[in-house]
């Protein structure tokens, strides 16, 4: 009889709560917002885009927490403080990156035409600029060659760095064991990661000026080839795809190269049948993760290709650009000064958006490779 | 198709440290031989230096003779890949390849040690693989499919048919039935049962009733204390160690009495 009166008594704990409706931290966040600009333009004389911000956050913390802590308690105000902060960081957070796409998109597609893509910059005039600005004539020029540089120089960067980099990336994970070499290589490639991208253009440089000064002592010149851009590209690619096999081979579970064995498989065999197909998709995502860091390099080329004005194919003698200094350069150097400066940064903000399309589009690739390769669980 | 194993004197080692210490066994062919002990007291390790998987460890090493009808496995010049194709495995937890399709599964060791095959051969030996691992009926209709969609037990019974296809002599299992339920236990006991006609079959368990039901003989495995190698306490016919062990230790083991 006691114990049953004692519960009765200690009922007064509910399992229920007060709650506020769902759509009230929205209706909080849009009513700071008004308020904040109502000051903005009672205070400032205007509408002022940080001010606004800044404010409308301030208020829509401190809102949320006393609506919340005198209607839900404390607990719960906390928890929607938490919740707002974290959701305020993540939009402040995409900021940067929707008006650089913005940017990109709305000033490179304006600018940009097949024109543009199909013509290269060979025998430019500051004079058909000029006409372009005035509106006598449409816009001159294009980066097809800035283009096909891009792409070649990158195809012979990944060619020589991809099976550099996964076959160092086997060896560390499947031979090395911990040894003296392995720990060597692997502080080596930390160390690479770490190379400002200049720094591997002008050692690559080096390298073939000095060869090139055995073969010709005075035509050191020479060196500069979209070849020795690869070779650049590649010092700065190795080290990515290494790390990026490396972690995912050390994935593959150690069970299955057991079971390989223990069928009386050698390992190299299991590593190309067994280890190399499992991961397969996470090897190829990581090598695209490579390209689309070192397509947008800018110094390296610079200092080992120059600035190539005409379409050049050949990676083995001669200047080359690409989409990245073809932007540095235009911007820099516009074809025509004054006014018509015009022309050349709309063929900048055209080849902009081409090389954001491509990085986008082998990141698309990289996680459709995936999706595809990677084991099915299939019933 | 079957061979005798003899181990003698066999120290097993972790870089420095010693694993398992002096021992000595008969493993008869045709025979089913369990390992029992408690947890650390190196069975598994025991096991798996008779395919010579104890060495894909890095440091680890062994001392002894290891006699496969009278061919030492450690002998100089002896590559343990083709010992691994003479002694198959069947690990702990069920590993089948999962880029591969149940049928590929059972053909990796083979296609994989590069025998060619002609396509009614490959799927003769897929057949025969399957029924031998009491898995055909349930897979017959989707060989093309892949392995690690079928449940943990079938899954287990496939790589016991990928171990079978290769066609060893002698069957090693690490604790096969460890992560199974009680009916899939049952279908790899049966199937344990079956392929001591045609295999030397040693097996790891930690289920004392199963040692019991499959095993011939049985070797009790114990352990001093932490950082002391383990022992080979008794080694008997499984009768023998279940009712009438000739060790206070073995008794105290099987009884659940330790100390």
């Amino acid at each position: 009889m006691l114990t049953t009166t004692n519960n009765s008594t200690t009922t007064s704990r509910t399992l229920t709560s007060k709650q506020l409706p769902k759509a009230t931290p929205w209706v909080v966040a849009v009513a700071s917002i008004i308020v904040a600009i109502i000051i903005s333009f009672i205070a400032f004389g205007g509408f002022n885009i940080p001010v606004v911000a800044v404010l409308a956050g301030l208020i829509n913390v401190v809102a949320v927490f006393a609506i919340s802590a005198s209607y839900e308690g404390r607990r719960k105000a906390t928890d929607r403080v938490a919740t707002t902060v974290v959701t305020s960081s993540f939009i402040l957070a995409c900021v940067p990156l929707i008006s650089l796409l913005w940017m990109t998109i709305s000033k490179g597609g304006a600018a940009i035409s097949f024109d543009l893509l199909s013509r290269t910059m060979l025998g430019m005039k500051g004079v058909l600029d000029q006409q372009y600005v005035a509106g006598e004539a449409t816009i001159a020029g294009g980066f097809y060659h800035a283009i096909v540089g891009t792409v070649l120089i990158t195809a012979m960067a990944c060619i020589i760095s991809i099976p550099i980099g996964v076959l160092t990336a086997i060896y560390l994970v499947e031979y090395a064991e911990k040894n003296r070499l392995g720990k060597a290589i692997t502080f080596l490639v930390d160390v690479m990661t770490g190379i400002p991208s200049i720094v591997a253009g002008l050692f690559a440089f080096a390298l073939f000026s000095t060869i090139a000064g055995f073969i010709m002592p005075d035509a050191a010149g020479i060196a500069k080839t979209g070849f020795t851009a690869a070779v650049a590209l590649s010092v700065l690619m190795i080290p990515i795809v290494v790390r990026n096999t490396e972690e995912i081979l050390r994935l593959v579970p150690m069970d299955l190269r057991e079971a390989s064995y223990a069928l009386g498989v050698p390992k190299w065999k299991t590593i190309v049948k067994i280890v190399l197909p499992t991961s397969v998709s996470g090897i190829l995502s990581g090598i695209t993760i490579a390209i689309a860091r070192v397509i947008g390099e800018t110094a390296p080329i610079m200092v080992t290709a120059g600035f190539a004005k005409a379409l050049n194919w050949n990676l083995f003698s001669g200047w080359m650009s690409t989409l990245p200094t073809f932007i540095y350069d235009s911007q820099l150097r516009p074809v025509s000064p004054g006014d018509a400066a015009l022309a050349s940064s709309e063929r900048a903000w055209a080849a902009a958006l081409v090389l954001v399309a491509l990085v986008m589009l082998l990141n698309l690739l990289a996680r459709v490779i995936a999706k595809v390769l990677a084991p099915k669980a299939g019933r | 198709m079957s061979k005798q194993i003899d181990i003698k004197d066999l120290d097993i080692f972790y870089g420095d440290f010693r694993a398992v210490d002096g021992v000595q066994m008969q493993i008869k062919p045709r025979s089913v031989t369990a390992l029992i002990g408690p947890s650390g007291c190196g069975k598994s390790t025991v096991l798996r230096t008779l395919n010579r998987m104890h060495e894909v460890i890095p440091g680890a090493s062994v001392s002894g003779q290891v006699l496969m009808d009278g061919n030492d496995i450690y002998g100089a010049g002896v590559d343990p890949v083709n010992v691994r194709r003479e002694v198959g495995m069947v690990f702990q937890r069920a590993n089948p390849f999962p880029t591969m399709s149940i049928k590929e599964n059972v053909l990796a060791g083979v296609r994989l040690n590069s025998r060619r095959m002609t396509k009614s051969e490959a799927d003769d030996l897929t057949e025969r693989a399957l029924r031998g691992a009491n898995l055909w009926n349930e897979v017959k209709d989707r060989l093309s499919l892949p392995g690690s969609g079928l449940s943990g037990g079938q899954q287990q019974r496939l790589c016991i048919a990928r171990a079978i296809a290769v066609e060893p002599e002698v069957l090693l299992m690490d604790e096969p039935c460890s992560a199974l339920d009680p009916i899939s236990t049952l279908a790899i006991e049966d199937l344990i049962n079956d392929l001591k006609d045609q295999y030397t079959v040693v097996i790891v368990t930690h289920n004392m009733q199963q040692a019991a039901r499959v095993s011939d003989k049985t070797a009790f495995f114990n352990i001093a204390g932490t950082g002391k190698p383990g022992k080979l306490i008794e080694f008997n016919e499984t009768s023998t160690i279940f009712s009438n062990p000739e060790k206070e230790e073995t008794e105290n083991y099987i009884s659940g009495r330790f100390g």
